[in-house]
């Protein structure tokens, strides 16, 4: 099994999807010709041809309609958004159109269609290429909704929303696409959903997703040279979503604490407590706790994004405050 | 022409019933009536195959009609019945039927254009010889996925054909005051494809516009856009009181609207002819009627059902 970086296991799952899936086309904006920004579809168009992978014109909204109407007639398209930001261009197609095909029809069409987009900062993107926009989607009821936090998660979270025949999309990590990792190329195709627990502890719950798992995982290094094992859940689908993994662990260390890189209120770790609020009260020895990004737009200096970014010395703090927290 | 005029009867009648249905209580919501606008729908569809796709927006009754979907499995879905067409989830605005190849009305003005070009790919890409045709209205033409789908038709030949039912209102405001050009169809060069203007109460015209344009379709030369001028009958929704129209406009509208003009032009024994037809019809609306009626309401428990896979 080889080591991949992030970006060429994204890179081997498209040429996988092509490959093994003669009705899956692949377009949005400079992906064919180009090969994309980060090279997630380079060597594509060489291999497949255009009639598989063409460049559209700048036209979210159109070309996501275009992915729509591909997979009600047969196909099972992938569209790419270069950045999640340029999405919010084509929210009506996406809430409206994409997540309602199958609802409002009665079950009689179905939209089996991917969408990858990535997200997140990065060192001088502004505030218009630094959302972390999964709360937007997971808000709407229709959509499967994913955030691979590795190399391994890229490949397999990609082979896994080709095949779903429900609309997925795809957040990935720009920041992790140079990550290392070794990558299963031959395992079976796995279906959509499923957290996982990459930490075991005792004393504490960390959640996290998609540009946060290092940063959790770091954190639960500094927790155990204090004597503190944290149990880390990487949650990787928001839709279809894995309470019982989490509800599990909450009830056994009695103490939560949920990270995410996207602004706080109405963040969808407000969504993992609420759940923990209502089905493990009774198990709850402290407060719930979320260290996401503050309520401000991301800036494009270095020094004022680290400044407001969650990482692991403040999970940490907030899971020490926990273990110590007396009722 | 017996049969044109059946077509046209056959959407009029079953607008003012569900009109009817709708005042009465039957129907719930609001309804977009095409009442005027019946020959552009029955022009292209003359020109279509049963394996090509029909879009339309929310003005859309007549579009399916057209398509050949069952009229009493419309009156069931507007009424908010389990009918074999959406279960009663999309109604009178959102209801499809790929069955019959009619992809769906749409109630975001402009928002099916794309979806209809994504049909389009299909046929392209599987070389099914399949042509879309897409209908919105003129006010749609200043949504911003309308142009963008017209270019993105256009760079990529797709098999589209983009009808522009012109009734002059943008809902409820004079398309004139919301565009600077004169005619839609100037926009047409602009993205490098042919651009018709047809008189849309003409059922002929519109076919041979249709026509013309679903042959290059077909031929894999791209996409064509036609203005069929038209007029509304109706407001924009069933509770308009169209008090922004000026005297006359309804008038000068009723008088050249598609049946009017048949009758107009019918002698003595083609006038009975169509009397005849218009009572045909009517009782075959009403038989629809009696017989979404009879259909039931969704079960209750069903209506968290079909979100996903």
């Amino acid at each position: 099994m080889p080591e991949l970086r992030y970006i060429q296991a994204v890179n081997a799952a498209l040429r996988w999807s092509l490959a093994s899936h003669p009705d899956t086309i692949y377009f949005g904006e400079d992906v064919a010709l180009p090969g994309g920004p980060f090279g997630a579809t380079k060597g594509l168009y060489d291999e497949f041809g255009k009639s598989r992978i063409f460049d559209t014109p700048i036209t979210e909204q159109a070309f996501l309609g275009m992915a729509l109407g591909a997979s009600l007639t047969g196909l099972r398209p992938i569209a790419e958004i270069m950045y999640v930001d340029f999405a919010f261009v084509a929210m009506d197609q996406i809430v409206n159109q994409i997540a309602t095909a199958r609802y409002a029809s009665g079950g009689r069409n179905k939209a089996p269609l991917l969408i990858r987009a990535q997200q997140g900062f990065s060192p001088g993107s502004c505030s218009q290429h630094s959302h972390s926009a999964e709360a937007y989607f997971a808000h709407t009821p229709g959509l499967r909704i994913g955030l691979p936090s590795t190399p391994d998660d890229a490949y397999q979270m990609i082979r896994s929303g080709v095949q779903s025949d429900d609309p997925v999309l795809l957040l990935e990590t720009r920041m992790l696409y140079p990550t290392k990792g070794i990558v299963r190329l031959d395992t079976a195709v796995e279906d959509i959903g499923g957290a996982r627990t990459i930490r075991a502890g005792k004393d504490v719950t960390i959640v996290s997703w998609g540009s946060m798992v290092p940063s959790a995982l770091d954190a639960a290094d500094v927790l155990t040279a204090r004597g503190i094992e944290a149990d880390v859940i990487d949650l990787r689908w928001l839709s279809p979503l894995d309470m019982t993994t989490v509800i599990e662990s909450v009830s056994r260390t009695g103490r939560l604490v949920i990270t995410h890189e996207a602004n706080l209120t109405g963040g969808f770790g407000g969504e993992i407590a609420a759940r923990c609020a209502e089905e493990a009260f009774a198990h709850l020895k402290a407060p719930i706790v979320r260290i996401a990004t503050p309520d401000v737009h991301f800036p494009a200096a270095p020094s004022l994004q680290i400044a407001l970014l969650p990482n692991a010395q403040s999970i940490a703090e907030a899971a020490t405050r926990l273990v110590g927290y007396q009722k | 022409m017996e049969n044109t005029f059946r077509e046209l009867c056959r959407i009029r009648l079953f607008e003012e019933r569900v009109l009817s249905l709708k005042e009465g209580g039957e129907i719930p919501g609001s309804v977009h009536l095409c009442n005027g606008q019946e020959a552009i729908p029955v022009g292209v569809l003359s020109t279509l195959e049963p394996t090509d796709w029909v879009s339309a927006t929310y003005r859309g009754h007549g579009w399916a009609i057209a398509r050949g979907v069952s009229l009493s499995q419309l009156f069931a879905e507007f009424m908010g019945r389990e009918s074999d067409l959406n279960s009663g989830r999309a109604g009178s605005p959102f209801f499809s039927s790929l069955k019959d190849g009619f992809l769906g009305e749409n109630s975001i003005v402009g928002a099916g254009a794309p979806i209809a070009a994504g049909a389009a790919l299909s046929a392209k890409i599987k070389a099914t010889g399949q042509v879309v045709v897409v209908s919105f209205g003129d006010g749609a033409v200043n949504q911003g996925v309308v142009p963008e789908t017209l270019n993105l038709a256009a760079v990529l030949d797709l098999p589209l054909i983009f009808i522009v039912e012109n009734n002059v209102y943008s809902e409820m405001s004079p398309i004139k005051d919301m565009i600077r050009s004169t005619t839609l169809v100037e926009r047409a060069p602009a993205f490098g494809i042919p651009g018709v203007s047809v008189d849309g109460n003409d059922v002929q015209a519109v076919a041979d516009a249709s026509y013309q344009a679903v042959e290059r379709a077909r031929a894999g030369k791209g996409p064509t856009l036609i203005e069929a001028k038209t007029a509304r009958l109706v407001g924009h929704y069933s509770g308009d009181a169209q008090q922004y129209r000026p005297a006359g406009d309804l008038a000068q509208a009723r008088l050249d609207e598609p049946i009017a003009r048949l009758k107009l032009k019918a002698n003595s024994d083609l006038a009975a002819q169509y009397k005849a037809i218009e009572d045909e019809v009517a009782i075959e609306i009403e038989e629809a009627v009696m017989s979404a009626r009879a259909m039931s309401t969704p079960n209750s428990t069903t209506a968290k059902d079909h979100v996903y896979a």
